[in-house]
């Protein structure tokens, strides 16, 4: 009798064991819950610049004076936003900044896809070193070629309007083209060769079969690449303030200036006093419109790096 | 007949070729030889904006360079470029460390992985120069997340002022530094799904511990990524807009003492920087990638 309850006993704490430490550690419960508290907290760390942007700016001045309110605002305050929007120029600057967002990365996307293809598909001479060449271009730190193209640019009187940013984007040299170039070149090698010839048989020839057949195939790329060239052109400070300079401001720009502009709009005023909840609020309009992108989009954006072979070489 | 016929084949395969790739070759030399044949030029010459709005180029040899190591201006290029060379050792292992360890994370097979993906890669939606600057500025940077909860002074008291120094420094700027990892995690990620099960229940089988699993089977796999990420960071940092010594040489080009000439001199005083940081981690990566036959 005794002796049963004593294997019971212990049949019950290995039961326990096994379900707190699992089969091979990975799988019981001790490890789920750490690997769950590590990432709730290391995703708070993460987060903690949003949330505090986010509460910031809805807090009123005497909010955010008070000690007592830590993240959650007293009353919703709205007025932070349109002051912002008042001092950004929002809704104008908005509508130029998508003009060399959108463009440039659609451009990009359609012919960094043409030479990747052509990487892809075709043996001509020099192409090894020509994809080094293409390589290079990511690596080399666009300082050394930057103000070259800058005088340039003043000769053909191209400073200060948005083809300064698309004509390099049209010859496959905008901002970062060559990872596409490189995605793409994945992409289109992984589709099977002898879709092509059966194609080639039938008598289509290259750039039919390439509209045709391969681009359809390739439509996830096409999105993949569109949105990080959208993202990245449109975080883009750098070119955008040498090349536009104050003539086409875009978000970005603005919110750079955003104290100036904001004292200069609202200096007599002393309630009116530029606070963290105007600046954050400010920071948050500029990357509003890509937070929508990105929560429409989401799975284009993460799976999009999975599926572009990156890891496949 | 036959050669013929397989000669024009060829023919037109590089013609073909050619005509799919042409539009980047002709950008290459317009907007990449051209400039960096320009830029070697100014960077050898004194170059005067003159007030038609043309410019002089009156050839001075290494005149430049040696002004880097003369003249206040390349004092405090200097001075930005120590501080960029000195960030970049110590974040991009940091980047590299903090990426695989989230992209392992999230490799379990725990409900809500999505949601945890999507907050990880978030940063790279939004993290611009701009935005940056002004979460740092308005404190939301992670400083006073640490100090709230007692981290810096903890660090403070704990270290001599030698080693709390440079810790403090990367702390107040840890989540941004993390912020940089976005695209890095989901490419490890992206590599450790592809990996085979079975190997790992062959290691257990053997006996192996999940210390040595990691650093027997599930790093040397990654050696590739490693290589392909530690490049991406490189770049990542060296071309931030808010980076210290793009924006000295940016200053640099409009300053009149300096002008086009002397911020083309910086300029490839960067380029050599960072070509050596990337050389060296090709050098130190690469050969491990060939022998494992990843080509």
């Amino acid at each position: 009798m005794e002796q049963s309850t004593t294997i019971k006993r212990t049949s019950t704490k290995r039961k326990i064991k096994k379900w707190l430490l699992g089969k091979h550690f990975t799988d019981g419960l001790i490890f789920k819950i750490s690997v769950y508290l590590l990432l709730t907290c290391i995703g708070f760390i993460y987060m903690y610049p949003m949330l505090y942007m986010l509460s910031n700016s809805f807090k009123s001045s005497s909010d955010i004076v008070n000690p007592m309110v830590e993240w959650i605002p007293t009353t919703l305050y709205f007025d932070n936003f349109l002051r912002a929007i008042k001092v950004l120029k929002y809704f104008k600057t908005l509508g130029q900044s998508l003009k060399i967002t959108l463009v440039p990365a659609l451009i990009q996307t359609v012919v960094t896809s043409f030479i990747g293809y052509g990487f892809a598909k075709y043996h001509f001479r020099f192409k090894k070193f020509l994809l080094i060449l293409v390589i290079l271009t990511f690596v080399i730190p666009s300082q050394v070629y930057m103000i070259p193209r800058y005088v340039m640019f003043y000769r053909f009187d191209l400073l200060g309007k948005a083809l300064a940013i698309i004509l390099p984007a049209l010859f496959g040299q905008g901002l970062n083209s060559a990872i596409f170039i490189l995605i793409f070149y994945q992409f289109f090698r992984m589709i099977p060769k002898s879709l092509n010839e059966a194609a080639e048989i039938d008598g289509a020839g290259p750039y039919y079969i390439f509209f045709r057949i391969s681009v359809p195939l390739a439509i996830p790329a096409y999105i993949t690449c569109f949105l990080f060239g959208l993202v990245w052109y449109w975080n883009e400070t750098y070119i955008a303030y040498m090349f536009l300079g104050g003539d086409y401001p875009n978000l970005q720009m603005r919110l750079a200036n955003f104290v100036s502009a904001y004292n200069a709009q609202y200096a007599s005023e002393e309630l009116m006093k530029i606070n963290e909840g105007v600046r954050l609020s400010a920071t948050l309009l500029i990357i509003l419109p890509m937070l929508i992108v990105y929560f429409a989009m989401q799975r284009w954006f993460v799976e999009g790096v999975e599926k572009s072979g990156i890891t496949g070489e | 007949m036959m050669a013929k016929h397989k000669m024009s084949r060829k023919l037109r395969e590089n013609l073909i070729g050619y005509s799919f790739i042409g539009i980047w070759i002709i950008g290459f030399l317009v907007f990449m030889v051209y400039p960096l044949l320009n830029s070697i030029i100014y960077s050898l010459s004194q170059v005067q904006i003159l007030g038609t709005g043309g410019i002089k180029i009156t050839f001075h040899g290494f005149k430049n360079f040696r002004d880097i190591f003369q003249i206040e201006q390349g004092f405090n290029y200097l001075e930005a470029l120590y501080a960029f060379i000195k960030e970049m050792i110590m974040q991009v292992p940091i980047i590299l460390v903090f990426s695989v360890l989230i992209a392992m994370l999230l490799n379990q097979p725990i409900k809500g992985r999505g949601i945890f993906r999507s907050i990880f890669f978030l940063p790279v939606i939004i993290a611009s120069g701009p935005v940056i600057n002004e979460l740092i500025s308005q404190g939301a940077g992670g400083t006073s997340l640490l100090e709230r909860y007692g981290f810096i002074s903890l660090i403070n008291n704990n270290l001599a002022p030698r080693f709390a120094e440079p810790v403090v420094g990367i702390f107040s700027k840890i989540v941004i530094i993390f912020w940089f990892s976005g695209v890095q995690i989901l490419i490890f990620l992206a590599g450790l799904q592809k990996m085979d099960k079975q190997v790992y229940e062959a290691a257990e089988i053997d006996g192996a511990g999940a210390w040595e699993t990691f650093w027997k089977i599930t790093l040397p796999s990654l050696a590739n990524l490693v290589f392909v990420n530690t490049i991406y960071t490189i770049v990542l940092l060296a071309t931030f807009s808010e980076n210290e010594v793009i924006k000295n040489i940016r200053a640099n080009m409009f300053d009149i003492k300096t002008g086009y000439g002397m911020a083309s001199a910086m300029a490839w005083v960067y380029f050599l920087i960072v070509m050596t940081f990337i050389g060296v981690v090709t050098l130190v990566l690469l050969p491990r990638q060939k022998q494992r036959g990843g080509y």
